[in-house]
């Protein structure tokens, strides 16, 4: 398989610093990818269960499971991965092991040897990710695109490179030849990382480190998403005016009141203002940048298919030029 | 679980606390109907009638308490508020006080001065009043300190040229839990400090740090590994002979797996270990055991979001469980609302100034003021759910600062934040 004969990522890996809504918009992100009769896969890694809540769906298992319809008649289909049961999978497939495979599991060895070999937890993870991408049934692709909810910016490349880390301890076994499969996988432009980020200092410092240290390990960067945007509109305003205002809407403009709107709405203007240096900064680092409302009540399953329709333009338009 | 007062303003007021007219505390009781109680406490930023309250100044003051542990999971403020309270300790309460950081923002460790993974507590300068050391964990330190504190010079140098050790005490997901639960054994025994903070790992969950120094020492001195270890032939026996058929598969499987190498480095570190170490289990037993003593204090610190509502509610349950000493929870990143206005009223408002002038500013700070309502009030109802899941613990909600923490000023405005004063 060579990458130029798949010029379009088909798997999408979302990363962000926590609290940015990484989980969401890698949610979101899989509803815009299942178009008409296309088939996505939703996999979280950490035994969070984020992704289910979002869906209003009961916790998600190792086995793949229907989760919701795409924004266009596809399907998206939830998985949430477990290197101990990975092994086991991987064990049964190379080694017929069966039953005993059970023992092992029972007797702590699986834990052991996910635990023992740093990285093998992780190669398990992404050569599952790997096996989704690169399954086939009856002729065709099993799935169209495979969206991650990966782990934070902190520890991503780590993630993701870790096929280099384990290089080194298992040379030889067969988890060193499937490890350099998936590492090629990974650094080809089959596969692109996603970074999540809100408006703020901290968040976007991390993105803005975390796209120079993918770059570094030759990790493909994908889209820079800017969530959780707020949308206030910037107008010149004084106390007087909202007394005024308040007083014409029949409110009783009292001046507790009319302090702390003054206050909240320069709070939120100064934060619209910043939001321009951030995309900013964030344009200029090349790559597209999407930019995502804040939902005032939380996301939930409605608003996972607002922003889908807001990323859907950058999606498709990625795969039309692609 | 820590004494509460029932009312926190009854308590005579402290002279070293500075006092401030408004008392956030003192918010109107009541029956915390799904549509008041929430209005109420977003217009006074403090946490909703009918949850008790938890009384930061009273256990940072409780010269009973010598260590006080922030836990939860990633992204909810655990660094900023363990380093907060740590400064508070030491300025308003006068405690000689150490902050031990795991992995503190750029910004944040440079005011506290722990910019360098220097793995020994400094003075943090600039504090009034008490005194603040800080520190940031350098693991790998940590475990070599451990290692080297245990053995010969000769023998420790063997163990840290092993492949095993190396990866280990460098990458092994367990290992900064363990080193963090270390330090704070060292950092006790020195008897240098009155009060020590500890900040926890940013792990996937918070119950990683209490989990994983036994996982590690399970790893390390476990029956699988003695299995594996040649130097113990007579556990090998007698494990293969509980395991039966499985043990011929597994040493083949794992052999071929990972490369028949890897399992002579770990039978080398093992054999290094047994005889210098006398057991990681005991040693991590032992450390655990001391954070259930009654001068240790858990704080669980979350974000009023889902994960990290669950989280929350799942760390206390096990901490109850575990007997450990549960004094609180603080619930931070709260959108802050200033005004006293239902969202409902405010977009109504909006709505009629409208509609003689699309463009009326009044009206744009109406539905801005409606966004942050409806936010605060989503907020509110997904942290109300650690207060139904477990009643008994007292809460502490605090608002966004509006301001990245970033020196010491900012420290010390959350710290008064958190004390609600």
């Amino acid at each position: 398989m060579t990458a130029s004969a798949f010029p379009v990522p088909r798997l999408h890996i979302v990363t962000g610093k926590g609290g940015t809504g990484k989980t969401s918009v890698a949610a979101a992100l899989a509803l815009a990818l299942a178009g008409t009769g296309r088939r996505v896969l939703l996999v979280e890694v950490e035994g969070r269960q984020g992704i289910a809540p979002l869906f209003d769906a009961p916790s998600l298992g190792y086995e793949e499971r229907h989760l919701a319809a795409g924004l266009d008649g596809g399907e998206v289909f939830g998985q949430s991965v477990d290197a101990d049961e990975a092994l086991l999978d991987y064990l049964t497939m190379f080694y017929r092991l069966g039953s005993a495979g059970k023992a092992l599991q029972k007797f702590g060895a699986i834990d052991f040897a996910t635990t023992i070999a740093p990285g093998l937890r992780d190669i398990l993870l992404t050569g599952k990710l790997k096996e989704a991408v690169s399954r086939a049934e009856a002729g065709r692709m099993s799935y169209d695109a495979v969206v991650l909810d990966a782990p934070p910016t902190g520890r991503i490349v780590k993630f993701l490179n870790v096929t280099v880390e384990s290089g080194r301890l298992a040379k030889t076994g067969p988890i060193g030849k499937h490890s350099r499969s998936v590492a090629r996988m990974l650094h080809s432009s089959l596969t692109a990382v996603h970074l999540v980020t809100t408006p703020a200092a901290m968040p976007v410092q991390e993105t803005l480190d975390a796209n120079k240290e993918l770059m570094a390990a030759d990790l493909p960067v994908g889209h820079l998403v800017l969530n959780k945007v707020a949308g206030a509109k910037a107008v010149e305003v004084e106390a007087e005016a909202i007394n005024a205002g308040l007083e014409r809407a029949g409110l009783t403009p009292e001046p507790a009141l009319v302090t702390g709107l003054l206050k909240e709405y320069s709070a939120a203007r100064a934060e619209i203002e910043s939001i321009d240096a951030y995309r900013d900064r964030l344009e200029q680092l090349g790559r597209p940048v999407e930019e995502l409302p804040l939902l005032p009540e939380g996301v939930d399953l409605s608003g996972l298919y607002q922003l889908a329709r807001v990323l859907r333009p950058g999606i498709i338009g990625e795969r039309r030029n692609g | 679980m820590a004494e509460t007062p029932e009312n926190p303003a009854a308590e005579p007021p402290r002279l070293d606390v500075p006092t401030e007219v408004s008392r956030p505390d003192a918010a109107p009781a009541g029956a915390p109907t799904p549509d008041a109680a929430p209005i109420a406490a977003a217009r006074l930023n403090v946490t909703p009638a009918g949850i008790p309250g938890l009384d930061v100044d009273a256990l940072l003051s409780n010269k009973d308490k010598h260590v006080i542990a922030c836990c939860g999971s990633g992204g909810v403020g655990k660094t900023t508020t363990a380093a907060a309270l740590a400064l508070r300790a030491a300025e308003v309460h006068g405690r000689s006080t150490v902050v031990l950081t795991i992995d503190p923002a750029r910004r944040l460790a440079q005011s506290l001065g722990v910019e360098a993974l220097d793995n020994v507590p400094k003075a943090v300068e600039a504090v009034r009043g008490g005194s603040l050391d800080a520190m940031m964990l350098d693991m790998k330190r940590t475990f070599d300190e451990v290692v080297a504190s245990h053995t010969t010079p000769e023998r420790a140098a063997e163990i840290f040229a092993n492949p095993f050790y190396q990866a280990v005490s460098s990458t092994f997901s367990g290992t900064q839990e363990y080193m963090a639960m270390e330090k704070l054994g060292q950092l006790r025994a020195t008897g240098q400090w009155d009060l020590i903070v500890l900040d926890t790992p940013p792990s996937r969950s918070a119950l990683d740090f209490l989990d994983a120094p036994a996982r590690l020492a399970r790893l390390l001195d476990g029956r699988v590994i003695r299995l594996l270890s040649a130097s113990t032939p007579g556990a090998r026996r007698s494990m293969l002979s509980l395991m039966g058929a499985s043990a011929a598969v597994f040493t083949r499987v794992f052999n071929k797996v990972l490369g028949g190498h890897l399992l002579t480095d770990v039978a080398e570190f093992t054999a290094s270990l047994e005889d210098t170490f006398g057991g990681f289990r005991k040693r991590a037993e032992a450390t655990f055991r001391a954070l259930q003593d009654d001068q240790t204090s858990f704080l669980v610190i979350a974000a009023p979001e889902p994960a990290a509502v669950g989280e929350a509610v799942y760390f206390t349950r096990r901490l109850t469980e575990e007997r450990m000493p549960l004094d609180g929870m603080i619930l931070n990143r709260l959108t802050p609302v200033a005004a006293d206005l239902t969202a409902e009223r405010a977009l109504g408002a909006a709505a009629a100034l409208e509609e003689s002038d699309v463009d009326d500013p009044v009206a744009a700070v109406l539905r801005t003021h409606a966004d942050l309502a409806r936010r605060r009030a989503a907020e509110e109802r997904v942290a109300a759910r650690y207060a139904a899941a477990c009643p008994e613990v007292p809460q502490r909600w605090l608002p966004t600062l509006g301001v990245e923490v970033v020196d010491l000023d900012d420290l010390r405005a959350f710290g008064a934040t958190a004390a609600g004063v």
